[in-house]
């Protein structure tokens, strides 16, 4: 077993968090191995921001994903620019509103944006809604590992919130999954 | 029972080492290095809690003859070693001679953020207005128009005045006297090594062999005579104008104040730590009325 | 720092590094923020006064370096971490450091250059700096890391290389290694074994702080303990103060290098990977070596005959590890994000015993298995 995931999008997204939960909930939850890599550019907020997981039965030795089996693609440019990676047949996740214009037919739609802004009235917790909608829609992501890992990274603060908006990514991503697939006229929304 | 000169001298001084120093006839590095070891004398300090420590350059030389624990670092870095060294044991007494290149030439930032930080170190600075180990180039002191190896028709850059840079750049104790005016030193230097918090020293002296010799100077004696003449007590230099401060020594104390400590607000603040109840740098029992 | 126990944690290389001081026993860190090296300053300035410890940001890297050689003086245990172009600010002081005998950690997260360079991209350009940055003959010990559980168990060597023989131990990592998180088992504090400078035991009058004795390491007092000693960056005698007679001059020196060539077996660290029968050996250190692992599997499953040779201890050179592990080789290809530099080395060492190539990746993108194995391929004479 090895799934590599690559969630790419603008700073600020909390994409490079996101990936770390994901790496916790499958090396200390789901008991993998599992490498975690990003590469940012200098800007704290926006500029564009892409972190890797690579999650294995065996010892990872080349820490970079390279053949996609998921891609969580949170703006148009990094959806452009890395749906080449994604391996045939591989799940692509995208956001209504950062990405318009769909690759292919098969990727699963949310509209994590949408979604917290009418829950949380502002831009907040998108990343964790993103974690839901993954963790159901990976197979190899088990629901309670990331929760777990989820509670143990935000701030206590924060966790009711994220809580909730982990489910609302659950319930998104198993939307999606019963969507049927977008015509090629959806795909070019 | 007070000790003489020359007992403070030769307790203070290395018996092991090989004289005679490296210091030209004339020069005040010596007079300094003697109101120092008067001064750490004054404190009651043990000489196993002193650190004495310098950087490059003539000054920088001044470790190797005494009796403590002793550091030549290398140049300009004399303050980082010695923020390190009490950073990591405040418990220590933390001396730093440093030449005028060294403290405010290639060692500038250190000496500004060494003010601004407040932790307790006394730095005691030869300012004697020349690179004087290396012939004679023009330091940031170089008065306007004097004559260097490397300002061979006078230098065009106007000198750093180094007590008022270190009171602008927050030092809680800055000083300032010639090597004309020994007991003033001596008491400046005591008053700076029992002060908590970071202390100035500056120190205006005489080069002869690299700067008063290019400089037409006849001998070290005109210098320091000069520098007597120049000498204006810093309540007698209030509402002098900023030309006329620059062109006279301002000497005496040009601030003292009480600010936070950095070893101990680190220790208070940061690690949680019950206030001291005594100061870090405090002297012994005695006080420089009781000495004199 | 006792009582930390067995844990398992998802690990960014630089906490590792973290965690490997503290499980060490730093006690004092003085540095300047830099990417990539940032988030050990930052964590450090956390747990350090937690351990009684102090954090102190400095000025400048210079003044990073600085504090933590007077750190020292007065008995903690220091680091500092800096990337390339703070590296280069310190290297004065490296050297000072290396003559005073002051034991210190140097982490450098290396990022793309020169000069400013890529910030947050990798490299492993500084190899050859740290070798020879600062002026003078000198010995060095540079250690190097691929994964988050070696980044951890080389700080901790560090440490221990540094008090042992009294010299600035740097750790160079890369920007991958230094961001990649693993999952990794930290050993229980007890179980780390830490090594300290070793004290003098005789009488103040008695002691020469920099004595010829039979390890070629003398005992080290700190200030303020009762051995009042003079500490200098000029060439010194026995006793420590400057000196320029010949004799002196030339022990003095020896002994610096002589310490360390005693310890050569102790302080190279290698590994070799399918070795034994290789006709190939892949030469890898750092994050690359992760990358060379996979491309020597990929040629075995192709039934090449290669093997990994992956350096740990880049300074001093591990020569004759490279040497016994090159049994049957005909060929090696030395593979590093730089054009080169440890390949001059590996060519140096082979005196025409194989062939010695290069793959540099130079584009601020780690070196993908693929691309070593197409070299390979295209060096393909070995077969």
């Amino acid at each position: 077993m090895r799934v590599e995931l690559r969630l790419a999008g603008y700073g600020g997204q909390g994409l490079i968090t996101a990936a770390v939960i994901l790496a916790e909930a499958a090396g200390l939850y789901m008991g993998r191995e599992v490498v975690q890599t990003q590469s940012y550019g200098p800007e704290a907020r926006g500029g564009s921001s892409k972190a890797d997981v690579i999650i294995s039965d065996s010892r990872i030795n080349y820490p970079k994903a390279r053949h996609l089996d998921v891609l969580l693609a949170l703006t148009q440019e990094a959806c452009d620019k890395y749906f080449q990676n994604l391996k045939e047949g591989g799940t692509l996740l995208i956001d209504e509103t950062y990405v318009t214009v769909s690759p292919t037919p098969q990727a699963y739609v949310i509209p994590a944006r949408k979604t917290v802004r009418e829950v949380f009235g502002k831009d907040t917790f998108i990343n964790t809604v993103a974690l839901g909608a993954l963790a159901e829609l990976v197979e190899e992501l088990d629901h309670q590992a990331v929760k777990k890992a989820l509670s143990s990274r935000v701030p206590p603060k924060t966790l009711d919130d994220n809580l909730k908006a982990f489910e609302l990514g659950v319930n998104l991503g198993r939307k999606a999954k019963d969507a049927p697939p977008l015509k090629p006229a959806d795909a070019d929304l | 029972m007070a000790l003489t000169n020359r007992d403070i001298l030769h307790k203070y001084l290395r018996h092991n080492k090989r004289f005679p120093h490296i210091w030209c006839p004339g020069c005040g590095i010596g007079i300094v290095l003697g109101a120092c070891l008067r001064a750490i004398y004054d404190t009651g300090w043990s000489k196993d809690e002193v650190v004495f420590s310098s950087g490059i350059g003539c000054t920088g030389r001044a470790p190797v003859y005494v009796d403590f624990n002793t550091l030549h670092t290398a140049h300009g870095r004399a303050l980082t070693f010695a923020t390190g060294i009490k950073a990591a044991n405040p418990k220590l007494k933390v001396v730093t001679m440093m030449g005028d290149g060294d403290a405010v030439g290639i060692g500038g930032n250190h000496f500004i953020h060494a003010c601004r930080r407040n932790i307790d170190i006394t730095a005691v600075i030869v300012n004697n207005m020349i690179y004087g180990m290396t012939g004679g180039q023009q330091s940031p002191t170089t008065p306007r128009g004097a004559l260097a190896s490397t300002a061979r028709t006078g230098v065009v850059e106007q000198p750093f005045d180094i007590a008022e840079l270190a009171v602008a750049s927050g030092a809680s104790f800055v000083a300032r006297t010639t090597s004309y005016h020994v007991h003033q030193m001596e008491k400046l230097i005591y008053r700076a090594l029992a002060h908590p918090g970071f202390s100035v020293v500056e120190i205006i002296t005489a080069a002869p062999t690299c700067f008063g010799r290019r400089n037409k100077y006849s001998d070290a004696v005109e210098m320091v005579k000069e520098q007597k003449a120049m000498a204006i007590d810093v309540k007698k230099a209030e509402g002098m104008g900023f030309d006329e401060r620059r062109s006279r020594i301002v000497t005496g104390v040009l601030m003292e104040r009480d600010a936070p400590e950095w070893t101990r607000t680190y220790a208070e603040e940061v690690r949680g730590e019950s206030p001291a109840g005594d100061s870090g740098n405090s002297p012994g029992e005695t006080t420089p009325e009781e000495t004199k | 720092m006792s009582g930390r126990p067995q844990r398992e944690l998802l690990c960014q290389g630089n906490e590792a590094v973290v965690e490997g001081s503290l499980a060490a026993g730093v006690r004092f860190f003085g540095g300047y923020p830099i990417t990539p090296s940032t988030e050990i300053a930052e964590i450090l300035s956390v747990e350090l006064p937690k351990v009684g410890g102090t954090f102190i940001q400095m000025e400048d890297e210079i003044a990073g370096i600085g504090s933590c050689l007077g750190a020292s003086l007065s008995g903690a245990k220091s680091m500092t971490a800096t990337s390339g172009p703070g590296f280069s600010l310190m290297q004065e002081l490296i050297g000072f450091g290396c003559i005073a005998e002051i034991p210190m950690v140097i982490v450098n997260v290396m990022r793309y250059g020169p000069s400013t360079g890529l910030p947050t991209s990798p490299s492993q350009g500084d190899v050859m700096q740290a070798r020879w940055g600062t002026h003078g003959d000198h010995p060095i010990i540079v250690l190097t890391a691929a994964s988050v559980l070696e980044a951890f168990h080389m700080t901790v060597k560090a440490f221990n290389f540094s008090e042992k023989y009294r010299i600035p131990v740097i750790l160079l990592l890369d920007e991958v290694v230094g961001h990649m998180r693993e999952k990794v088992l930290l050993p229980a504090d007890e179980e780390v074994q830490v090594v300290n400078r070793v004290k003098p035991e005789i009488p103040p009058d008695w002691y020469k702080p920099y004595e010829v004795t039979n390890t070629g390491v003398p005992p080290m007092a700190s200030f303020g303990e009762g051995y009042r000693y003079h500490v200098t960056g000029l060439v010194h005698d026995e006793m420590g103060f400057p000196t320029q007679v010949k004799s002196e001059v030339t022990a003095s020196t020896d002994r610096l290098f002589d310490k360390i060539t005693r310890g050569f077996a102790d302080i190279c660290i290698t590994d070799s990977y399918q070795t034994d029968d290789a006709e190939l050996i892949v030469v890898a250190y750092g994050s690359v070596a992760r990358s060379a692992r996979e491309a020597v599997d990929q040629l075995r499953e192709k039934g090449h005959k290669a093997g990994l040779f992956q350096i740990t201890t880049l300074w001093p050179f591990p020569r004759t590890s490279l040497e016994n592990t090159a049994k049957v080789a005909r060929m090696m290809v030395v593979v590093e994000m730089n054009r080169g530099q440890i390949y001059r080395e590996v060519w140096r060492v082979s005196r025409g015993r194989w062939t010695v190539h290069k793959v540099s990746g130079t584009d601020g993108e780690m070196i993908a298995p693929q691309m070593i194995v197409d070299a390979v391929k295209e060096y393909g004479q070995w077969r």
